[in-house]
């Protein structure tokens, strides 16, 4: 007895009127070609696994939504959409460059997290809080200088405008508000850093 | 009878995708259902478990 082979064309069909083993007995058939269509363009069967299950994720969907074009034939037009989303899947990586970790060199030798950890913001900012009480001990002349200069970023020109010396008096006291901060530092015994 | 000196190649292993992967395509498919608005002409996917 001759089996009768039901053709894409009416599974397609059923599985759109509410058939599901239809998609099975499609993917079943057509697994292999689409799968290694795009192992031959991957070569890597992770990626394989992914842009096969994509492919038939949006087969699904336009089956279901009824977007499907039954003008053309089915195996042709998924391995349309699973080339598409293999060059898909290439613009993706030449955007974003991967890097395996998987020789000898290792990529985090040489780039590191610039922002502080916890532990380092927590150091950070009480040796912030304790050059300000250090600066708050300074003659007034010097701690304004000192102020002007390093927290509010002025220029010695813009220093000696707005306190109405000349800049090498503003000069002169920022410099001795430097040896006595260290002088006091010294003193003290204070550590600024960890 | 001559000697067929061809090795069989390594990669003759049928490439074909994992049995999860179909599986979780039919599952997929079974879930996946569409909401026709008919007084906008509007779909929407609904996927149910």
């Amino acid at each position: 007895m001759k089996r009768e082979l039901i053709t894409d064309a009416v599974l397609v069909s059923n599985y759109i009127k509410g058939d599901e083993n239809s998609l099975g007995t499609l993917i079943k058939r057509h697994k292999q070609k689409i799968y290694s269509f795009i192992y031959s363009k991957v070569y890597d069967r992770d990626i394989t696994e992914d842009v096969f299950q994509d492919t038939f994720i949006k087969v699904i969907r336009t089956l279901k939504l009824g977007k499907y074009n039954e003008e053309g034939k089915f195996l042709p037009w998924v391995m349309r959409i699973a080339h598409n989303l293999v060059i898909d899947h290439f613009r993706k990586n030449n955007r974003m460059p991967k890097f395996d970790n998987s020789t000898d060199f290792d990529i985090f030798s040489v780039i590191s997290d610039s922002s502080l950890n916890a532990e380092k913001s927590l150091i950070k900012s009480q040796v912030e809080e304790d050059v300000r009480r250090l600066i708050e001990e300074l003659p007034e002349d010097q701690k304004q200088v000192l102020i002007m200069r390093m927290y509010n970023d002025m220029s010695f020109k813009e220093i000696s405008d707005k306190t109405g010396v000349s800049i090498n008096t503003a000069l002169g006291r920022m410099r001795y508000a430097l040896i006595n901060l260290r002088k006091v530092i010294d003193k003290h015994h204070i550590v600024l850093t960890n | 009878m001559a000697k067929l000196y061809i090795e069989n190649s390594k990669n003759s292993e049928t490439l074909q995708p994992r049995e999860e992967t179909v599986n979780f395509l039919l599952n997929y498919s079974q879930a996946l259902s569409v909401i026709n608005c008919s007084k906008s002409n509007l779909k929407f996917e609904a996927l149910l478990n």
